[in-house]
């Protein structure tokens, strides 16, 4: 039995700006290669490192939102006091915001396979300030909402509301975090591969992040919006 | 074959400070230590707890100095209270599943082993393995605070500053909800009585902290296993450590969020006034709770035992894994039937996330859902029998050596049987609806779960000790403390079957005033006896451990004549595993005996065709071969 993890544009998409990877370490299984030498390689730096990372953090986030999603659903039908609140205008300024810091984090990590550094970074800027802006949104339609007297405690649909908004608001932070990282350690290019393959390792990893953060929000407020 | 160095191949150079070196440590091998030396900190809490339980079953008003000095209210006059019973219940199991069988199996032996075993120089990262262990000592002392914010009217003053929900000093020594904190009850705040104030919350928020920290290593180990793999490394190639590990990783991955997002609940509704859990119109403790409305716990089990039965499987698997390998080696036999061996722990892992409901089968659940969780309970014994099926297999017609870890490696599988026989009656809803907390429950679990996987690490510890600390055990002792320890659980928790079957109830301080329970009274002393007497040779264990760290036999590479990694390189392994140098793999994990070899054993790193010829010397490029005859 292999367990063959078959993602060859992962394995391939490594993008050095033409340069050469060092050996074939990526550590994943070789297609249909259960013989010899189809381990990894465990001294080589490979930036499919960062990614098998970053995807495996997205699956255990996953699991927290499915968790507290699944007590949304089965809360909205285990008693008679599920009010819904009227949705504050704010928060589709909010989506619009991420859904854009998508393109914009999407066109800096091409600029990066393409070596041009400076739009990497500007592109960057760019993601970080929409991701702020998102989270100022958030931040707004809160204090909309406690204006009107909804809080925390008010009903069951308010509580989920507020715990859906600030665990998501939460793990954007934490790319904002990263993003800030990647713009004050990795905007030079590298003297060496590894470095290189380093640097591009990473913004690919907090790419995907940010996408997982996007399209987690959509559905978040999807299931808000239409389970109510 | 070993290939020269990469250059900027080491993440980390070798730390010099003590600081770096040891505390803040980036290598995996400290990390490792640090793991396993916190759960045997862990264990003795965990150890003192169910002592004092069961001298409180046995000799009721038992009167203790030292209880009455640490706990002026929770033991007035040293005497304990039946609500510091319940609490003293709670945090043992607490201690027990999270901070001891949680910890040293995976966080521990793994952490050390994984990376060594496949060729690698560390984690994929390093820094996140450090936060990892620092994450989860937070918790445990977190943890401790619980104990002392409830149980000392001094502490329980600070704690409350907090805020109103942290009032404590209630006098018991933490929450009394059990470990695995049923609401409504543990949802409500002090308005539910002692025990149900700070302690909860600190609880509450200790494992959220655990449940970080744990996912910080899954997280690490799952990317290392499927990115650091050495040449040649095949995954079927692996020793079934690996394989227990990786597995582990992925079931901590998925569950622990199910718990935090859980706790996150739990945690609102005792201090911000939502209802996830607490229903309407409560009554309790002589007046009505006000303010809450709608909730239901029934959530919460589900949550819990979403992520609860995974648990016992994230506690038990690496003892399995450790208890294939070890097996192998001592019977001088390949493993029985490899592919199977890896097959049944996919299985097992994977089963496990469709069976909660079987903790929950007196809930009022629909007789279809509890028929159907029952079905994939019961279905959970085909893999669990191709594994026991497989060891014996292992075993059958070997020249067995008898080392310390064998025993208790073959204890593992006697442990695993008895326990696992019970769960097939458990798992039936008719018999179940006797059996539900009763001490047959508890019974089950412990040998299954408890002491299996106590068992597991002890065969680990004896096994791979020369490997860490570069001297061995000291047999005689360690044979010594198999067999008492041995006899002893089994005195132990046996009797817990007879107990259940005459309906003794879990979580009761005493049993005194049950009629029926009259004559049960010897039964209950001779437990707490061999309680006592197993709970007092651990001793020797610990004497054991850190006397032959400095005065044991020196080791050597390779004592036991194993065949994996990290038997090639020396004892203890230097800072980078394999001193710069790819080992390169050539052969499967378990090739002892093999027809034609000079020796009963061939070490992983043996080059193709070499390994049947005559002169070896060096082959493997790297610390010796360990060929020792
Ligand atoms: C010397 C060995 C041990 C003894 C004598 C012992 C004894 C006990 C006793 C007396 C109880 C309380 C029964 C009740 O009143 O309901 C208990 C509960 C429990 N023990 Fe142990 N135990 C031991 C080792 C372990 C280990 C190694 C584990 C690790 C899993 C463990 C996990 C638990 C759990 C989860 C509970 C249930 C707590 C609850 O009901 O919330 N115990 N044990
Ligand atoms: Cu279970």
């Amino acid at each position: 039995m292999a367990v063959t993890v078959t993602r060859p544009e992962q394995i391939v998409d490594v993008g050095l700006g033409g340069g050469p990877r060092p050996r074939d370490g990526n550590g994943f299984h070789k297609n249909g290669g259960s013989h010899d030498g189809d381990g990894g390689d465990g001294l080589n730096f490979s930036p499919a490192r960062y990614r098998i990372g970053v995807w495996v953090a997205i699956g255990s986030i996953l699991m927290l939102f499915v968790a507290l999603t699944s007590a949304y659903i089965v809360r909205s039908a285990s008693s008679n006091d599920w009010k819904p609140i009227a949705m504050p205008k704010l928060l589709w300024l909010s989506t619009a915001l991420i859904l854009v810091s998508s393109i914009t984090i999407e066109v800096s990590r091409r600029s990066l396979k393409r070596n041009n550094n400076g739009a990497y970074s500007r592109w960057l800027i760019n993601t970080v300030v929409l991701g702020a802006g998102f989270v100022v949104s958030q931040l707004f339609a809160w204090r909309q909402l406690v204006r009107q007297g909804v809080y925390m405690a008010s009903n069951p649909y308010s509580s989920f509301f507020y715990l859906f908004t600030a665990a998501h608001g939460l793990h954007l932070l934490g790319g904002i975090f990263a993003l800030t990282y990647l713009l004050l350690r990795t905007t030079k290019k590298r003297a060496t591969i590894d470095g290189e393959l380093r640097r591009i390792g990473a913004a690919d990893a907090a790419t995907i992040y940010w996408h997982f953060m996007d399209g987690l929000w959509v559905g978040l407020f999807a299931l808000l919006i239409f389970w109510r | 074959m070993a290939e020269a160095t990469h250059p900027e191949v080491h993440r980390h150079p070798a730390p010099t400070g003590f600081i770096r070196k040891y505390i803040f440590s980036l290598d995996h091998k400290v990390i490792g230590i640090q793991y396993i030396l916190l759960a045997l900190s862990a264990v003795v809490v965990g150890m003192i707890m169910s002592v004092l339980m069961r001298v409180n079953l046995s000799w009721p008003g038992t009167h203790l100095k030292i209880m009455e000095t640490l706990f002026p209210q929770g033991a007035p006059g040293g005497v304990m209270t039946p609500e510091f019973y319940l609490s003293l219940v709670t945090m043992h199991g607490t201690i027990m599943v999270f901070f001891v069988l949680t910890t040293a199996p995976q966080g521990g032996f793994g952490n050390y082993f994984l990376p060594i075993q496949i060729g690698a120089d560390d984690m994929a990262f390093p820094v996140l393995n450090m936060m990892s262990f620092w994450v989860t000592f937070v918790g445990f002392l977190v943890l401790l605070l619980a104990i002392f914010a409830e149980g000392n009217a001094t502490v329980g003053g600070w704690i409350s500053k907090l805020g109103e929900s942290f009032a404590g000093g209630s006098g018991t020594v933490g929450p009394i909800g059990g470990w695995t904190g049923y609401p409504p009850l543990s949802a409500l705040g002090k308005i539910a009585g002692p025990g149900q104030g700070a302690g909860v919350n600190l609880w509450i928020i200790s494992i959220a902290i655990f449940c970080v920290g744990s996912l910080l290593g899954a997280l690490n180990f799952i990317t290392t296993l499927l990115n650091m793999r050495t040449r040649g490394m095949s995954l079927m190639r692996m020793p079934l450590t690996c394989w227990a590990w990786f597995t582990t990783a992925i079931l901590a991955l998925l569950s622990f969020p199910v718990l935090l997002g859980g706790g996150i609940l739990l945690l609102l509704d005792r201090i911000a006034g939502t209802s996830f859990f607490i229903p309407g119109g409560l009554y309790v403790s002589g007046s009505t709770v006000p303010l809450h409305n709608g909730g239901s716990p029934l959530l919460w089990q589900h949550l819990f035992w979403f992520f609860g039965h995974p648990e016992v499987y994230i506690a038990i698997l690496p003892g399995m894994g450790a208890t294939s390998h070890i097996l192998s080696t001592f019977a001088r036999k390949p493993v029985f039937g490899y592919r199977a061996m890896v097959f049944a722990i996919f299985a097992i892992g994977g089963l496990g996330f469709f069976v909660w409901g079987h903790h929950m089968f007196i809930s009022g659940m629909s007789p279809y859902s509890a028929v159907a969780f029952s079905i994939l309970t019961l279905s959970i014994g085909v893999p669990s029998a191709i594994k026991t099926f497989n060891w014996l297999g292992t075993l059958w017609g070997a020249k067995i050596r008898f080392t310390t870890p064998m025993l208790f490696a073959i204890g593992f599988v006697s442990l695993f049987v008895a326990g696992g026989i019970t769960g097939l009656v458990l798992g039936q809803t008719s018999l179940d609806f006797f059996f539900h907390d009763t001490y047959f429950v508890t019974a089950h679990f412990h040998l299954v779960m408890g002491v299996a996987s106590i068992f597991g690490m002890f065969a680990a510890t004896y096994f791979w000790f020369p490997k860490m600390f570069g001297r061995m055990m000291n047999e005689s002792l360690g044979k010594f403390h198999f067999w008492i320890t041995f006899l002893g659980v089994y005195a132990i928790f046996v009797p817990f079957h007879a107990m259940g079957l005459l309906g003794m109830p879990r979580r009761y301080a005493s049993f005194g005033e049950y009629e029926f329970l009259k004559n049960s009274h010897s039964l209950v002393l001779f437990v707490t006896i061999a309680a006592i007497i197993t709970v007092a040779v651990q001793v020797v264990f610990y004497f054991n451990f850190f006397w032959s760290m400095f005065k044991g036999k020196v080791a050597g590479d390779n004592p036991w004549e194993a065949t994996t990694l990290e038997w090639t390189i020396p004892s203890p392994p230097p800072h980078d595993n394999f001193a710069g140098v790819v080992p390169v793999v050539y052969h499967g994990a378990y090739e002892f005996s093999v027809p034609g070899a000079p020796n009963d054993f061939i070490m992983q790193t043996e080059p193709e065709g070499v390994a049947l010829g005559a002169e070896l010397g060096g082959a493997s490029g790297n610390g010796g071969n360990g060929h020792k005859a």
